[in-house]
């Protein structure tokens, strides 16, 4: 364990078996960073990014304590996706915490946002998922979903260069 | 909702392309097929590959660039001599684990980023109205 990834801005760290780390530093106060996790409004113009090439369809959140969320993605109604969950915890502007409901072996999903010089923002995200297992097939479904000829393409590429040694 | 699916699928798909892309295009040219199978038998530097193939160094150079680039051949400088040798596409499943999370997480942070000076630039211009 202790994989890390750092581009000098977002910093990614499996901290232990069940837990993934994500930190940034933003360049805004706390109370605007936190809107914009907390509003739907402007939760979808961030979230899903236009290089993903996956809109978000529908966003309704209600970030309060006890309140729910959901978010839908897709191409289009047929091929969509709804992610949802219930805020554990909305405490304004400094801490947020939901579960993911749409897999039974969703993570805990914490998020601070701490005040730094500068008027800058701290974000830490932490997942802590409820196995080893579960945050190591965190992306499940995209390997399986991988079109079939890219996996046969690579296994070609894989052949040439074990006949290539 | 932080396991997107979809998103990450779509990503990964990009990605795919785009290293593939790559790859059969290094692989498109004699020479650095050449290459391959020379360094598939051990690892060999910039020089004596281009004294095996009859080529410039330059010529050389840029072939392995290429290569390194599809990800089919990695080099390593020690001293005046830079070794290439087969792989570095096979990089260690855990760091490819962990990278691919990197990429979701900063591209999505920086889109943040221009929400935020959005929001920045609003506010100020409102409070310029209220004065």
């Amino acid at each position: 364990m202790g994989e890390r990834v750092s581009d000098g801005r977002t910093t990614v760290e499996r901290k232990s078996d069940r837990e993934l780390v994500v930190t940034r530093v933003f360049d805004g106060p706390v109370r605007l960073v936190f809107d914009a996790w907390t509003k739907a409004e402007l939760f979808q113009l961030w979230w899903a990014p236009k290089s993903s090439g996956v809109p978000m369809l529908a966003c309704e959140m209600d970030a309060r304590t006890g309140g729910g969320y959901s978010v839908t993605f897709g191409k289009d109604a047929e091929n969509a996706m709804t992610f949802y969950g219930k805020y554990l915890e909305v405490t304004p502007p400094s801490r947020l915490v939901w579960t993911n409901d749409e897999s039974e072996q969703g993570a805990i999903t914490t998020v601070t946002f701490e005040e730094e010089e500068g008027d800058r923002t701290l974000l830490v995200l932490q997942e802590l998922y409820p196995s080893k297992e579960a945050l190591d097939e965190s992306f499940v479904g995209m390997e399986d979903a991988m079109p079939e000829q890219f996996r046969q393409l690579d296994e070609l590429l894989a052949a040439r260069a074990a006949s290539a040694a | 909702m932080t396991s997107i699916v979809a998103l990450i699928l779509n990503y990964m798909v990009q990605y795919e392309a785009a290293r593939l892309d790559a790859s059969f295009a290094a692989l498109s040219d004699a020479t650095r097929r050449g290459v391959l199978e020379q360094l598939g038998r051990g690892d060999a530097s910039i020089t004596e590959l281009a004294d095996r193939f009859h080529m410039t160094l330059t010529g050389m150079k840029k072939h392995v660039g290429v290569l390194e680039q599809a990800g089919l051949v990695t080099t390593e400088k020690v001293g005046r001599v830079r070794t290439c040798r087969l792989g570095g596409r096979g990089f260690e499943e855990e760091v490819a684990w962990i990278e691919e999370r990197h990429r979701i997480w900063s591209s999505r942070f920086d889109a943040l980023d221009q929400v935020i000076e959005a929001m920045k630039r609003k506010e100020k211009a409102d409070g310029r109205t209220r004065e």
